[in-house]
């Protein structure tokens, strides 16, 4: 194919002989007018014959600057991504240089964690490098230091919840701290044989789930609450699970996948009025809504670092002191952290965590303001699609998290067509696995909708541009999918597809 | 006390546009856009506010965050990432005006 038109054209110049008639019609041209002279060749001149090196380069970047008409404006990083393009010495490779718009994908997936807040990282360096004392060092000053600094921490994470400091446990994670209240409680009220016996729903974040069935292999019974169509928890079912066997219920504050803000207060109360201890799962919910331990009778809690902005790997238990709730610890040792978790604590995590959480306090009402902005604004623009519908109740919602179901199309090829943008059809732990969200199905969804459904989460960092990229890029691959899909084709004729039959089920 | 209430409201003009320059360097996006958003807002929710006292404190915690401002824009721009997709600016594409950038792609002659 490249040689072709070479070929072709030598070709044409062998077969063409300048025979007299040929010429006699260009020498004949002149007299019509309309073809004067022809040159083939430029001027001679001496100076055109040298080649100045940098003459060249200027004049190579000056049609470049040119070109691409735009200088570098209010924009100075002095980096090399940055201005490599308008350097002197990147004008010469402009096509490698002039670039597209970036290619790293939007975050949208506040859900499975968010980014560390510049203040955060500030707090925690000097830990990191100078101040690397053991916090449980008594002895010198590297101890001391950082010791007050944890304390100050705990001070932190306890005033975002209306928490006493000394309630505070520091874990390694939500997981943990779920993990440590659930069987933590239920093997310490279960050993006397009296109270064996657990409530929990069947939405909840697998770790909670899972302590659940690992209860039941020892022995214990757990009864796993349904939930209404809206995903809220039904207080008079809870009331009817609850026996005088039960030590503990364990319902969410926040849904993970769907964002529904159970009930707290009443279920706090309920479980208050009958003894039994309460413990929520409260990963999704510290920072993003207030949260009050004592006027919610939250008797355990869990916290997570990397949820409000603050460094993975770290986590708090919020455990009550008066009435004092009795656990087994899981991990023991040295006794750090009342006996309850033992290991020497991570500080530069505990005080990121700490300083995460005061930013959250301080900034609660900000954030809440901005978040519900724009998450109106992605909602609507999401809704205002045909066959969408939200997952979740409308109302009882963290506006964070916006569950949409996009009918006659599959998820997971949707989420393939918007590479451009991360996100997930449902909770990280699971986003491995092809299944439909079990969070969605007890909802009574079906599967296609299950299958069918996207998150978007909407955190401190996400910009106005952002959400109207993504609406943008969600409603054309939106319709590109469907126009491929024939189910599609059979809805727009009006075909309900619940009549087909298919041959093949 | 005039003297030192154009002072003050001169010092405080001065915090905000610094603030606002420092925030231009995070090599991030989104904590760049956050910056200067985080910056303009504080200024204009307390705009209004005339207690001596509580503009100095307002003025010292300014002050504070411009500090950590340009510490962490220093890390950001030690390690910088691809650009994410909504950004524009130098490297993206103009659309609709004359001397546009775009992109030469080799369409198979050679």
């Amino acid at each position: 194919m490249t040689n072709l038109a070479p070929t072709a054209l030598r070709q044409a110049l062998k077969n063409c002989p300048r025979s007299s008639l040929a010429r006699g019609a260009l020498r004949n041209a002149p007299a019509t007018g309309r073809i004067s002279q022809r040159t083939y060749v430029s001027e001679t001149k001496p100076a055109q014959a040298t080649v100045n090196v940098e003459q060249a380069i200027r004049a190579e970047q000056k049609s470049f600057m040119q070109q691409t008409g735009k200088r570098p404006q209010d924009f100075t990083v002095p980096g090399v991504s940055a201005d490599a393009m308008m350097s002197p010495a990147a004008g010469i490779l402009k096509q490698a240089t002039v670039m597209d718009e970036g290619t790293r994908p939007i975050y949208l997936d506040m859900q499975a964690t968010t980014p560390l807040d510049p203040r955060v990282l500030d707090a925690m360096l000097p830990f990191m490098t100078g101040q690397y004392g053991n916090p449980h060092s008594r002895t010198h000053a590297y101890g001391w230091e950082t010791e007050a600094a944890v304390e100050e921490a705990r001070k932190h994470i306890a005033d975002l919840v209306g928490a006493d400091p000394k309630e505070i446990i520091f874990t390694s994670g939500a997981t943990e701290s779920n993990n440590m209240s659930i069987k933590g409680v239920m093997r310490f009220f279960g050993r006397s044989g009296k109270k064996k016996h657990m409530i929990t729903c069947q939405t909840e974040h697998k770790c909670v789930l899972d302590s659940a069935r690992h209860l039941q292999d020892e022995g214990y019974e757990v009864t796993y609450l349904p939930v209404d169509k809206n995903g809220i928890v039904n207080l008079e079912e809870l009331e009817a699970a609850m026996r005088p066997e039960t030590a503990l219920v364990s319902i969410m504050a926040v849904n993970n996948e769907i964002g529904v803000v159970q009930p707290l207060h009443e279920i706090g109360r309920l479980c208050r009025s009958k003894k039994i201890f309460f413990h929520t799962d409260a990963a999704q919910a510290v920072g993003k809504i207030p949260v009050d331990v004592n006027a919610m009778n939250i008797d355990l809690m869990s916290i997570s670092g990397h949820k409000i902005y603050g460094p993975k790997g770290i986590g708090a238990c919020y455990v009550r002191r008066r009435p004092r709730v009795r656990l087994d610890p899981l991990i023991t040792g040295g006794g750090q952290e009342r006996g309850l978790r033992s290991g020497t604590l991570a500080p530069p995590l505990s005080i990121g965590m700490g300083e995460a959480a005061r930013i959250c306090k301080e900034d609660m009402a900000y954030d809440s303001k901005r978040i519900t902005a724009l998450s109106k604004r992605l909602k609507d623009g999401l809704l205002s699609m045909e066959h969408t519908h939200l997952n979740g109740d409308p109302t009882r919602h963290y506006p964070g998290c916006v569950n949409v179901s996009f009918a006659y199309v599959e998820g997971e090829s949707l989420l393939m067509a918007l590479k451009d943008i991360a996100l997930s059809s449902g909770s990280a732990c699971t986003s491995a696995s092809l299944e439909p969200s079990y969070v969605l199905r007890a909802l009574g969804n079906s599967d296609e909708d299950a299958h069918s459904s996207i998150r978007f989460g909407i955190g401190r960092f996400t910009t106005e541009a952002e959400i109207d990229y993504v609406l943008k890029a969600v409603r054309e691959r939106v319709n590109f999918l469907r126009e491929l899909s024939p189910l599609w084709e059979m809805v727009q004729e009006g075909i309900d597809l619940k009549t087909i039959e298919w041959s093949a089920h | 006390m005039a003297a030192i209430q154009g002072d003050l409201a001169f010092q405080a003009r001065s915090l905000f546009r610094s603030l606002l320059r420092q925030s231009n360097q995070f090599a991030s996006y989104n904590f760049r856009e956050y910056a200067k958003r985080r910056t303009k807002d504080a200024f204009r929710e307390h705009q209004k506010d005339t207690d001596e006292r509580v503009r100095q404190e307002l003025l010292q915690k300014g002050l504070r965050e411009l500090q950590v401002l340009k510490r962490q824009t220093v890390i950001s721009q030690f390690y910088q990432l691809d650009r994410l997709v909504v950004e524009g600016g130098k490297t993206g594409k103009q659309k609709g005006q004359s001397g546009d950038i775009f992109r030469q792609k080799d369409q198979g002659w050679d």
